[in-house]
């Protein structure tokens, strides 16, 4: 009942910024109407970088505890941040074109380092297909989980440690968040939109955890039903 | 494409993707819970 609730505030949260951000906060004296991208790309962003963080943390607690209820939060840690990654990419893309002149630059450090996270989580996902063992599954995928999980400092601070066409940060440090190079009306609408999207995460990860507990209690049952028929199979002696 | 395109298209796929994960996620849930109540 909790999750619905959250499901409903979520739902409201995510159409009111949409439409604040969409018709209530004016149009970018420069950038004109294609910064109202930067709202849910930024937003997406931040979620694909706490999701991973969620899917490398659970995998540690995975190896050191070996209980499968990690391995479910890693999973839809990782099935999540990809989502919003894609997102991110997509905004990116939606606003470079009008801004820059070109949706894609493969020499941009942050473009190119958060294609490579795309791509080491969506491996992350193939390759728990590999096998229908929850454990060897789990185990495998929590290095990789932790492994990858490499890339997101770099993703943030690519921006930072090498030159591109992507701006650095506008809220990249504390001092920023009360002194952001940006005006507040447009950073508040950032932060109502990653607090809207972060209440659809938090719902999204419930469920999503929810399901892959529900796969695993599937998957154990098979197999025991399979033992038992090999068993029963068996000649007698 | 003018930039009001972009604006479109940007949260048509953002927003809408994350509606139609949402409710693919809702829909896989309700079926396995169902196959549990099967097989119990």
């Amino acid at each position: 009942m909790k999750t619905r609730i959250l499901g409903f505030v979520a739902l409201t949260a995510v159409a009111a910024m949409t439409g604040i951000g969409l018709f209530v906060v004016p149009a970018d004296l420069n950038q004109g109407d294609a910064q109202r991208i930067m709202y849910p790309h930024v937003a997406s962003a931040w979620l694909a970088y706490l999701s991973f963080g969620v899917t490398a943390i659970s995998g540690i607690l995975w190896l050191w505890k070996r209980d499968l209820r990690f391995d479910a939060v890693a999973l839809a840690g990782a099935e999540i941040g990809v989502m919003f990654t894609a997102f991110a990419i997509w905004g990116g893309m939606m606003w470079g074109r009008p801004i820059w002149g070109v949706f894609w630059q493969w020499e941009d450090p942050r473009l190119t380092t958060t294609a490579l996270l795309l791509a080491l989580y969506v491996g992350y996902l193939l390759l728990r297909q590999l096998t229908d063992d929850p454990e060897r599954r789990a185990t495998r995928a929590a290095i990789v989980g932790v492994v990858a999980a490499v890339d997101i400092p770099i993703v943030h601070f690519s921006v930072e440690w090498w030159r591109g066409l992507h701006q650095t940060a506008t809220i990249g440090s504390p001092d920023r968040v009360l002194n952001p190079a940006a005006p507040m009306v447009f950073v508040g609408t950032l932060l109502g939109m990653l607090g809207a999207f972060t209440l659809a995460w938090g719902y999204l990860m419930i469920r999503r955890y929810q399901l892959a507990r529900a796969e695993v209690q599937r998957e154990e049952a098979a197999r025991l039903d399979r033992l038992m028929s090999a068993r029963t199979a068996e000649p007698a002696r | 494409m003018t930039d009001a395109g972009y604006v479109i298209a940007a949260y048509a796929v953002i927003v809408g993707g994350l509606a139609l994960y949402t409710f693919v996620l809702w829909r896989r849930l309700r079926a396995a819970r169902g196959r549990d109540d099967e097989a119990r």
